[in-house]
């Protein structure tokens, strides 16, 4: 064998190393929701405070449903802070946010809403049937629902400050 | 304050893997003895903090600490007290801490053992083990730092995955993780004799035993996984081919092929090339496995996203692929065969075509797990492979190595006679096609049953005459044939652990070809009182009961089975709901056996207990599978013994 032609066995290596350093830019799990598009399914929650979260009441106004647990770190615990602060730059546009607590004990829930004291609506989901509805996979997960009752968007994994203005502001744009 | 401790601890330690490794490199080139003792207590003292650290997590998990985020994750005030022990490897941070923990204890062991030996390539080793052992460290300092605090502080934590709370879950990721690092001392010594140009037999006469322990390992892990799939998951299966199973079943295949390849060199000194190449396919693959599992690149019921690690696992992958392949081509010239293909009848060709296949085997695993990858990249789209192409592709290769399990290592060196072959293969070959006779009358009609049986009844008679002679001919110089055979095995420990170890296999074949052809199943609504039959036996359901657990809910289904006139059995197959869990886990029972075992695994059920929904299955000759694990762990021991004499297998 020609003396340079034995380099190409380390390079020939490259091209594969390369695929692999591919695959942190998709994400296996962000499979699309063919629920983008549709009208949200209703639901008629207790929340942990205040009166009862109804979505059909919410209707006309910028809905973002964010389901969540108190076990769920790191990713709820990132978002919490930044949905609060959503919920406070956005309320006064038609904006409102509902937390879901899914798969949870009371105790807890109201805890971790103590903790980051959140002030938007949230209210437990006992029998399952509001994360079943919207095909919730893990939480967190959160989707974005238009003026006329539609979801629009779904996003898998901790909501930062720029995925919700980024989501909520062209929907509060449309009249 | 334990968590500061625990993370100052591992900061230590990373500085020191950093300086011993540096030490003794600086050591190896330079000859001066004090600077690989220094190394020496570098890894001395990283082996102890280590211990420290993993201690201290093991506290945090008893104590309930759920400052700390990985506490917190991975249990809750309901998780019981040893699973509360396991769950500190349940997860990505912990599982982390055990490999490390087992690489330092590793490059302890060779400390003490290859001191004094392997003068040469020793400092090298102790160089390439802390390298590798600082970037664990580098990993738990930085991308996965078991310690990290979590505030707020939760009341109470998420709990362990419950699929994970079983016995087989205590001991799989042990055995698999010794497996996995024990790689790296032949990977070790491999780099040594890259560096120093001392590439002839020194480093693998040095690492036959390392690579043998890791190999056992590897395969222990595997079947215990399988074991842990079949009773846990509620599938009735043992192995999917999902991604991270494949990722643990690649260096087995290359690592297989390197306990064969390196007794061609050791006879012929041929392949010596091939060897180095093996070692550190074998070694990457062990580190693309872990990449795999815990980058989330690759979806797959195992792999959980886990922020900048896959980074750091990619990174360091492709350093140590670009440089051993780069040390390989260096020393290139001196690698190149001394040796010579003299026959394709030979037992070098024999061993050689072994190889090929299982590499080719290992390169259709790898190519089917990352092939999602690719499409997505090339095509755009999600596609998923299962184990239909893994299966197709595999079982010609499967078949065709347990063939060459029977003729490899009876056939002769360098070139086979006529006589040679008569002698060791004719009554086998005769076994064999009688068997497959036999098993076709007997009513197997599946072709491919029929073969794989008929091959195990071939190589079965090749170890068998094998084993009738070597022990005749010492009887006839007047031992009696028991101890004769003892005598036997262990002076040649080496090939008759390899014989033994085959037979193990075998045995597996079997109880894969069983379960695959034979098993039958039934899922079936029944009402209370109501019977169910499935081969021969008679599945009445009695009622549902409830039962409250430290950490979950279950709900049991009560069944009794009878089989003929025999003894009737209750079952209780169960569906347990964890608060923390999306779907309720199946709890499956079970009733093992020789030919079958019957396998419940309850389904819907009415709240009133009026009719539940249930899956009956009689799996066949699957408890072959762990039988024949046994054997291999026999055989594996039996070859790990030190020689008595130069072996000549």
């Amino acid at each position: 064998m020609k003396r340079w032609l034995v380099w190409l066995i380390p390079l020939a290596a490259v091209p594969v190393l390369a695929l692999l350093a591919y695959g942190f830019r998709v994400n296996p799990r962000d499979v699309p929701s063919p629920l983008v598009g549709r009208p949200a399914p209703a639901f008629r929650l207790e929340a942990y405070d205040g009166p009862p979260v109804a979505l059909e009441a919410l209707r006309g106004k910028v809905v973002v449903v964010n389901f969540w647990a108190s076990w769920c770190y790191p990713a709820c615990y990132e978002e919490a802070p930044a949905l609060e602060r959503g919920w406070g730059a956005y309320r006064d546009r038609d904006v409102v946010v509902v937390g879901v607590d899914i798969q949870d004990k009371r105790e807890a829930g109201r805890k971790f809403i103590k903790d980051f004291r959140l002030s938007f609506p949230n209210a437990p989901d006992p029998a399952g049937k509001v994360s079943i509805d919207y095909g919730v996979y893990g939480v967190p997960e959160t989707f974005f629902i238009d003026r006329a009752g539609r979801i629009r968007a779904k996003h898998v994994g901790a909501v930062t400050d720029e995925v919700f203005r980024a989501r909520v502001e062209p929907l509060v744009a449309e009249k | 304050m334990t968590p500061e401790l625990g993370q100052g601890g591992l900061l230590v330690a990373l500085a020191l893997a950093l300086w011993g490794s540096a030490a003794a490199a600086s050591g190896g080139r330079t000859g001066r003895g004090a600077l690989v003792e220094s190394a020496q207590h570098a890894a001395i003292g990283v082996f102890a903090l280590v211990t420290g650290a993993f201690a201290l997590l093991v506290v945090a998990f008893l104590r309930f600490d759920f400052s700390v985020r990985y506490v917190a994750t991975n249990t809750n005030l309901g998780t019981p007290f040893w699973y509360r022990i396991t769950g500190v490897w349940g997860a990505l941070e912990g599982s982390i801490v055990l490999w490390a923990w087992m690489l330092s204890l590793y490059t302890l062991i060779v400390i003490a053992r290859h001191r004094m030996r392997s003068r040469d390539l020793y400092p090298w080793v102790l160089s390439v083990m802390l390298a590798i052992m600082a970037f664990f460290l580098l990993v738990m300092t930085i991308a996965a730092p078991p310690f990290q605090r979590l505030a707020p502080v939760p009341a109470d934590g998420r709990g362990l995955n419950p699929l994970l709370e079983d016995t087989g879950m205590i001991t799989h990721p042990i055995a698999l993780y010794l497996g996995f690092t024990g790689f790296t001392v032949p990977f070790a010594f491999a780099m040594a004799a890259l560096i120093t140009g001392r590439v002839s037999d020194a480093w693998l006469a040095a690492t036959r035993r390392w690579t043998i322990t890791a190999w056992y390992f590897l395969s222990l892990g595997l079947l215990i996984g399988g074991w842990w799939s079949y009773h846990v998951l509620g599938w009735g299966g043992y192995w999917a081919w999902d991604p991270v199973e494949n990722a643990a079943f690649m260096p087995w295949l290359t690592g297989t092929a390197f306990l064969h390849s390196v007794m061609i060199q050791e006879r012929r000194r041929m392949l010596k090339l091939w060897n180095i190449a093996l070692v550190i396919l074998t070694f990457s693959l062990t580190l693309f496995g872990t990449f795999l599992t815990r980058s989330g690149v690759i979806a797959s019921v195992h792999a959980f996203t886990q922020g900048s690690i896959g980074i750091f696992f990619l990174t360091f992958l492709s350093l140590v692929v670009l440089v051993a392949l780069g040390l390989l081509a260096f020393r290139w010239k001196d690698l190149e065969a001394q040796g010579q293909l003299d026959s394709v009848l030979s037992r070098e060709s024999a061993f050689l075509l072994n190889n090929v296949l299982f590499v080719a085997a290992a390169f259709t695993v790898f190519f089917g797990t990352v092939f999602p990858l690719l499409a997505e990249a090339v095509r755009g789209t999600k596609v998923s492979v299962g184990a239909p192409f893994f299966n197709q592709v595999n079982i010609p290769l499967f078949l065709s190595l347990i063939f060459l399990m029977g003729i490899g290592p009876l056939i002769a060196w360098r070139r086979a006679s006529p006589d040679n072959l008569r002698r060791n293969f004719l009554v086998p070959v005769v076994l064999g096609v009688a068997g497959a006779a036999l098993f076709f009358f007997a009513g197997v009609r599946s072709a491919l049953a029929v073969l794989c049986l008929a091959l195990t009844v071939f190589v079965a008679a090749t170890i068998g005459l094998d084993l009738v002679r070597a022990t005749r001919s010492r009887a006839r110089l007047g031992e009696t044939v028991v101890p004769a055979l003892g005598r036997l095995l262990l002076a040649h420990n080496r090939r008759y652990g390899g014989f033994i170890v085959h037979f193990g296999i075998l045995i597996i074949a079997i109880g894969v070809t069983g379960s695959q052809a034979w098993s039958i199943q039934r899922e079936t609504t029944l009402q209370r009182g109501e019977t169910t039959e499935l081969g021969g036996y008679r599945i009445r359901f009695d009622g549902l009961d409830a039962r409250r657990e430290s950490n979950h809910e279950a709900v049991l289904g009560t069944f009794t089975v009878t089989r003929g006139a025999g003894r009737a059995v209750t079952m209780q197959p169960a569906k347990k709901f964890y608060p923390q869990e999306q779907s309720p886990i199946a709890g499956v029972d079970y009733r093992l056996g020789l030919r079958e075992d019957v396998y419940l695994v309850l389904g819907d059920f009415a709240q009133d207990g009026s009719h539940a929904t249930i899956k009956v299955q009689v799996n066949r000759l699957v408890s072959w599978i762990w039988i024949g694990g046994a054997v291999l762990t026999l055989g594996a021991a039996l070859a790990l013994l030190p020689e008595r004499r130069r072996a000549t297998a």
